[in-house]
This record gives C-alpha cells, structure tokens and sequence, in this order.
C-alpha cells in the first residue's frame, strides 16, 4: 500500500465505523482488514465506536431472545374467534 | 420402495381445527417479538392461518406444519415492514439520508466531527452490566430509526436473515443495504450516549 493510501484511512473514520458494521456481519477482504486494523492503532475513538457497536448487537439479540421467550399467550376470545373462522372456511370448502 | 420412503420424511398436515390450540401462541410470540405490536400481531396470526387453509393443497410436506405456518407468518411480518418503511410519507432515498449522515463526519476526509465522538458509556467492556434502564433507552432509539433502516436492522441483528433475501424482500441493492447498516448504527449509537449521558 502506498503511503498516501495509508494516510487516507488513518484518518477516514467513516470509512472504518463501515468496516466494523461490515465486518460483524459478513466476511470482509484482507485488504479492507489491514485498512481497519491501521486506522484502529490510530484512532481510540473508533476504538470505543467499535467496542459500543459490539456491545449494541450483543444487547440487540438479547433483547429478542427475552422477548422470544417470554411465551405470550393470546386471549381466549380471540383463539375462539379464530376458531370459528376456521371453521366457518372449511364447510365452505 | 420409494414411496414408502417418501411416506416417511413427508409431513403431514394436522386437523386445521386444532391449529389454533396447537400453534396461536408460538405464532403470536413470533410476531409480537419483531413487530413490538400485539395488535397488529393478532391480526397476522388469524390472517396466517386463513391464508394457510387457502394453500393447504399446496402444503408439500418438506417441512413441519408448524415451520410451514411460520413461513407464511414471516412474509406477512416483512410486509408490514414493508410499509413501515413507507409510511414516513415519500420512500427515502439515500440521497436523502446522506445529508444527515453528514452531521457525524467531515465530509472531506471522512473523520468524526468533535461533537459527535463516541464517548464512553460504561457499556464497552465484554462483561459489562447493562441496566434495564439502558436497555429502554436502546428500544427507544431503535424506534426513532426511519422505517426502513429499522426494517433492515432488525431483520439481519434479529432474525439473522441472509443479507440476499433482505435486500429482495426490501428492494434495496447490495451496497445500499451496508450503508442502511452502517448509518443504522452510527444514529442508532449516537442516539444512546445522547439519552444516556
């Protein structure tokens, strides 16, 4: 990589913030590696950024496992209806 | 032989009647947890099953009744994020979420802007404890998000879906979707330490 290459994502945090959401997510290439990896050693408050954005997806998939365990029930009345519609359909038929 | 085989990996359908006692509650908990709505959430659990017993002949046995019912019930949650994304008047255009997302980086280079500097929220460490208090705080940002960038978000953090079937779902191309995901998480964060701190 040239020199000027290296300057410019030393210091391009938006690029890097991109490469971390990216990288959580899917494979990125060893380039866009060694770019995110230069520009970390250099930037602490990306550093935090990419710590927060880890910590934001771990509370994000716990937040819906809680919710996909809570076993809601729905109200009677509303599965009799159902029910009913049910069968309503399927003498149609 | 064959047939037999077949017989057995092939599943079959229940009695519809008994879907509702078998399968309301899963399917409720399925869309209540996505769509954070228990109106809306009954009304796609009736409207599943009605639209099941109008495919019924087409149910093929390659998976369980139960993933079958869910399936149908899944297409019916990305509509309504469908027109979640809409409903914020005009569909918006990247072009559009571009200038806000000016307001966190120089535009030039591309670094933060000194307001905008994540700052440290007590939340960066692995093993931090995270209050419930910031856990409200989070379910209130991600709201505030534009429709469709919730709508991708949730779709890829939540449900883990491939990156392929958001983008058809949703109609947005490859490359959009990593900038909804990128800029999702920027406002989504900045969001949190402005609410927190």
């Amino acid at each position: 990589m040239k020199a000027s290459e290296i300057k410019k994502i030393a210091y391009n945090c938006r690029k890097a913030t991109f490469l971390i959401e990216k990288q959580q997510l899917a494979p990125i290439t060893i380039r866009e590696k060694l770019e995110l990896k230069i520009h970390l050693a250099g930037c602490s408050i990306c550093r935090t950024f990419m710590q927060q954005s880890i910590a934001i997806n771990k509370m994000v998939h716990h937040l819906f496992q809680s919710s996909v365990r809570r076993d809601l029930k729905l109200d009677e009345r509303f599965k009799e209806e159902m029910e009913d519609k049910i069968r309503e359909k399927l003498d149609k038929n | 032989m064959e047939n037999t085989e077949n017989l057995t990996i092939g599943n079959k359908l229940t009695d519809p009647h008994l879907w509702v006692a078998k399968y309301a509650d899963y399917l409720y908990t399925y869309a209540v947890s996505r769509l954070n709505d228990e109106e809306i959430a009954k009304d796609l659990v009736q409207e599943t099953f009605l639209a099941a017993l109008e495919r019924i002949d087409k149910f093929e046995g390659n998976s369980s009744e139960k993933t079958w019912l869910t399936a149908i019930l899944k297409y019916k949650v990305i509509d309504v994020y469908r027109k979640r994304s809409k409903s914020l008047g005009k569909q918006i255009k990247i072009s559009e979420e571009e200038d806000k997302e000016e307001d966190f980086f120089y535009p030039d280079q591309g670094n933060w802007k000194l307001e905008h500097w994540p700052l440290q929220m007590g939340i960066e460490e692995p093993d931090a404890f995270i209050s419930g208090e910031f856990t409200d705080i989070l379910q209130k940002c991600m709201k505030k998000l534009p429709g469709l960038w919730l709508a991708v978000f949730t779709m890829k953090h939540m449900d883990e879906e491939e990156t392929s079937v958001i983008c058809k779902e949703l109609k947005v191309t490859s490359s959009n979707f990593w900038v909804i995901i990128h800029r999702a998480k920027v406002n989504l964060r900045s969001c949190l330490q402005k609410n927190w701190i």
